[in-house]
C-alpha cells in the first residue's frame, strides 16, 4: 500500500467506527441497534487490518481477526439471541431523546476532538492523528450508558466504550502484544455473556424492565 | 515453579468441588489448597526477602515482596471464606432440596475468585494484571447475584456495568502508559512488564502519564470503591453471600488498589511524588467523607461494613499519598488487619442474618446475651476495625498519621482524624443497638459449631497478634515497602 491510500483506507475504516456510534444514538429498535454494533466491531477489525497490513505485522493481523470474529459476529449473535424474545422492542422511552442525543454526540465530539489532540501530536504518525475518534467513540459509549434504560442498550454501550478503547490503542502503538490482546478480548466476551444472562434473569424476575426502575436497593 | 504453583491451588479446590460435585468433603479439599496458599506464600515471603524477586512461567510470572505480602493476605482470607463458606453451600443444598449443583456452581466461581487475585498479584507484565482484574469482575457478577432475588439481581447487574466502565478506564490508562514506554525506547513484548517500565520511567512523557495515571486512579479506583465511584460497592457487598462478600471487601477491594500502588510508583519516578499525591489525597478525602456521612444514617449492618469499607480505602489511599517507605509499610499492614478484621465481621454478618433472618441494625437487639459467641466476635471485630488497640489497625493507622505529618500531609491527616471519630461515633451507636441489653426470653439458642467459632476467632487472634508483635512482619513489609516507595 502506498502512503496515501494507506492513509484514506485507515481514516475511512476508523471514520466507520464513529459513523456506527452516532448511528446506534439514532436507532431505538434493538435489533438495529444490535446490527450495527456488530458494523462497528467489523470497522474496528478493518483498522486493524489496515495496519497490519502497513506495518507487515502478522500479530496485528492475528488481533484483527480475533476482533472481527469476537466483535464482528460472536458477540452480536450472542446479543441477538439473548434478546430474541423481544428483538422487535425499542428503545420507548429514552431519557435523552433522539435529536438532542445527535446534538449531545456533535458536542462530544468536538470535546474528543479538543482533549485527543495533544496525544495525537505525541504520536505523531498517521494513524495516531485519528486518535480523537477513538476518544469520540468512547464517550459516545458513555452517553448511551447514561442515556438509555434497556438492558440491550446498555450492553451495547459498554461495547462501545471498548470499542472505543480498542480503537485508540491500535491507532496510538498498533495493538497491544497479541497475548494480552487475546486476554482482553476473552474477557469482554465473558463480561457480555454475564450480562446477557443478568438481563435475562432480570426480565424473569421483573418482566420487560427499564433500568431505572430497579429501586430495590439504597440508602 | 512455586509461583505456579501458587496459582494452581485455587484450580486445584476448585476442581475437587467439581468433581465432588459441591459435597461437604470436596469444599473441605478446597479450604484445604486456600490453607496451602496462605502456606506457600508465607516461605516465598522468606525466600524472597532474603534473596530477592522470583520469576516463572517463563517471564509471565513474577513475585517481590509486595507480590508476595498479596499474597499472603490473600491467602489468609480465602482460608476463612472458603471455610465458612461450607455452610453457605450447606444451606444452600438445603433450599434446593438437597441437590448440590448450584452449591458447587458456587464452590467453583468462589475457587476462580481467588485464582484470578492471584494471577492479579503475581503478574510480572500491567496489561495481564488488567486481564486478571477485568476476570474477578466478571467471576464475582455471577456470585453477587447468587441468590436471584430481585436485590441481588439489581446489585450483580450494577457491579458489572460500573466496573466493566471504570476498569475499562483502566485499560485506557495502560494503552497510554504502553505509548509512552515505547516511545522511551522500550521494546514491544516486554514494555508492559513491571522491572521495564520502572528501569524506562524517568524517560516517559510528563504530560502523557499524567493523562494516564488520571486514568487509572479513576478506573481502578472505581474497583477500589473510592468515592466518587463506589457506587456499586454498598449495594454488591450487602447483597453477596457472606463469604464472597468478605472476598470482596477483605482482599479484591485491596487487589485493585495494589494496581494503583504499582502505577504510582512508576509515576513517581516520570513525574515527582507530587502529581499522584495530589490525586490520591483528594480521592481519599471524598471517600473518608462520604463513608462518614452515610454510616450516620444507616439502618442495614452489611452496608454498614460496606461503607466502612470506603473509609478503610480511603485511609489506605491516603498512606499511600504520603508515598514514603513508612506510609507504605503501614499501608500494606493496614491492608492486612482490614482485610482479617473485615472478613471476620463479615462471614460473621452471614451467620447473624442467618440466625436472626433480618439484615436490619433494628431487627438485632440484645445479641451478646442472646448468642454470646456471635456477638462477642461481631463487638470484637468492629473494636478491631475501629482501630483501638491492641489490633493491628491501630499501629498502621498511628502510623500513617505520622508519615503523613512527615510529609507535609498532616492538614490531611487531621481531617481523616475528624472523619474518624465521627465513623467511631456512629458505629458505636449502632453496636450498641445491636449488642447490648439484657435478654428478652430467658431461653438461649444454641451457640454455633466449635467448627465455625474457630476460624471466626483465629482470624481475629491473628489480627490482635500483629498488633502487638510486628516482628514476624517487619522483614516483609520492609522489603516490600521499598519496591514501590517514593
Amino acid at each position: 500500500m502506498n502512503g496515501s491510500s494507506y492513509s484514506s483506507a485507515l481514516t475511512l475504516a476508523a471514520g466507520a467506527v464513529l459513523v456506527c456510534a452516532v448511528a446506534i444514538l439514532w436507532l431505538a429498535s434493538i435489533r438495529s441497534v444490535i446490527r450495527m454494533v456488530a458494523a462497528q466491531g467489523m470497522a474496528l477489525g478493518l483498522v486493524a487490518v489496515v495496519l497490519g497490513v502497513h506495518l507487515h505485522d502478522a500479530g496485528l493481523l492475528a488481533a484483527a481477526a480475533v476482533v472481527i470474529a469476537m466483535k464482528g459476529v460472536v458477540i452480536p449473535v450472542l446479543l441477538g439471541r439473548a434478546s430474541g424474545g423481544n428483538s422487535g422492542s425499542r428503545e420507548s422511552r429514552p431519557l435523552v431523546n433522539v435529536p438532542a442525543s445527535l446534538v449531545a454526540s456533535a458536542a462530544l465530539i468536538v470535546l474528543a476532538f479538543v482533549t485527543g489532540r495533544s496525544v495525537a501530536r505525541f504520536v505523531g504518525t498517521t494513524a495516531g492523528a485519528l486518535v480523537p475518534i477513538g476518544i469520540a467513540t468512547l464517550l459516545i459509549g458513555f452517553f448511551v450508558l447514561v442515556a438509555r434504560r434497556r438492558p440491550t442498550f446498555q450492553i451495547v454501550g459498554l461495547l462501545m466504550v471498548d470499542n472505543g478503547i480498542a480503537l485508540t490503542a491500535f491507532l496510538c502503538t498498533a495493538g497491544f502484544p497479541f497475548l494480552i490482546e487475546l486476554g482482553v478480548s476473552f474477557d469482554v466476551l465473558l463480561g457480555v455473556v454475564v450480562l446477557m444472562v443478568l438481563s435475562q434473569r432480570l426480565r424473569i424476575e421483573f418482566g420487560d424492565v427499564d433500568l431505572d426502575e430497579l429501586q430495590e436497593l439504597h440508602d | 515453579m512455586v509461583l505456579v504453583t501458587i496459582l494452581a491451588l485455587p484450580l486445584l479446590g476448585g476442581t475437587a468441588i467439581a468433581v465432588g460435585r459441591g459435597r461437604r468433603a470436596s469444599a473441605w479439599v478446597a479450604v484445604a489448597t486456600n490453607g496451602a496458599t496462605l502456606v506457600l506464600g508465607i516461605l516465598t515471603a522468606v525466600r524472597v526477602v532474603k534473596d530477592g524477586p522470583i520469576s516463572g512461567a517463563w517471564g509471565v510470572l513474577r513475585a517481590d515482596a509486595l507480590s508476595v505480602f498479596m499474597v499472603i493476605v490473600i491467602g489468609a482470607i480465602s482460608l476463612l471464606a472458603s471455610w465458612l463458606g461450607i455452610r453457605t453451600m450447606a444451606r444452600e443444598q438445603e433450599l434446593e432440596n438437597g441437590s448440590s449443583v448450584r452449591s458447587s456452581h458456587y464452590g467453583m466461581l468462589v475457587q476462580a475468585f481467588v485464582g484470578f487475585m492471584l494471577l492479579a498479584v503475581l503478574a510480572a507484565n500491567v496489561g495481564v494484571l488488567w486481564v486478571a482484574v477485568e476476570a474477578t469482575t466478571i467471576v464475582t457478577a455471577f456470585l453477587v447475584g447468587y441468590r436471584r432475588t430481585r436485590g441481588s439481581l439489581e446489585a450483580s447487574w450494577k457491579y458489572i456495568v460500573i466496573c466493566s466502565v471504570g476498569i475499562a478506564l483502566a485499560f485506557l490508562g495502560t494503552v497510554f502508559v504502553y505509548l509512552a514506554a515505547l516511545h522511551a525506547g522500550g521494546h514491544s513484548a516486554q514494555a508492559l512488564d513491571w522491572t521495564s517500565l520502572m528501569a524506562h520511567a524517568h524517560r516517559f512523557n510528563p504530560s502523557l502519564m499524567r493523562f494516564a495515571f488520571a486514568l487509572i486512579v479513576l478506573g481502578y479506583g472505581t474497583k477500589v470503591g473510592l468515592a466518587p465511584m463506589h457506587s456499586w460497592l454498598p449495594d454488591a457487598h450487602s447483597q453477596a453471600p457472606a463469604p464472597v462478600s468478605a472476598l470482596m471487601s477483605g482482599v479484591l477491594l485491596t487487589v485493585a488498589f495494589y494496581a494503583i500502588l504499582r502505577f504510582k510508583a512508576v509515576t513517581d519516578v516520570a513525574l515527582g511524588p507530587g502529581f499522584a499525591r495530589t490525586l490520591l489525597v483528594v480521592v481519599a478525602l471524598l471517600s473518608l467523607a462520604l463513608a462518614a456521612s452515610l454510616l450516620i444514617t444507616q439502618r442495614d449492618y452489611k452496608r454498614m461494613l460496606a461503607y466502612h469499607s470506603i473509609e478503610h480505602m480511603g485511609l489506605i489511599a491516603l498512606g499511600a499519598a504520603a508515598g514514603i517507605r513508612l506510609a507504605i509499610a503501614a499501608v500494606l499492614l493496614h491492608i492486612l488487619g482490614h482485610g482479617l478484621a473485615k472478613s471476620v465481621l463479615f462471614l460473621t454478618s452471614g451467620e447473624i442474618m442467618a440466625a436472626e433472618g433480618t439484615s436490619q441494625i433494628d431487627g438485632v437487639r440484645t445479641l451478646l446475651a442472646r448468642r454470646p459467641a456471635l456477638g462477642g466476635v461481631f463487638g470484637v471485630g468492629l473494636v478491631a476495625l475501629l482501630g483501638l488497640p491492641p489490633f493491628s489497625l491501630f499501629t498502621s493507622e498511628l502510623v500513617m498519621v505520622r508519615a503523613e505529618f512527615e510529609v507535609g500531609l498532616g492538614w490531611a491527616a487531621v481531617l481523616a482524624m475528624v472523619a474518624m471519630v465521627v465513623i467511631f461515633i456512629a458505629v458505636v451507636g449502632h453496636a450498641r443497638h445491636m449488642l447490648l441489653g439484657p435478654p428478652t426470653s430467658s431461653h438461649l439458642p444454641a451457640p454455633p459449631p466449635r467448627w465455625v467459632a474457630t476460624p471466626l476467632i483465629g482470624g481475629l487472634a491473628v489480627c490482635g497478634f500483629i498488633g502487638v508483635f510486628a516482628w514476624p512482619l517487619s522483614g516483609l513489609l520492609e522489603a516490600a515497602a521499598r519496591v514501590v516507595a517514593s
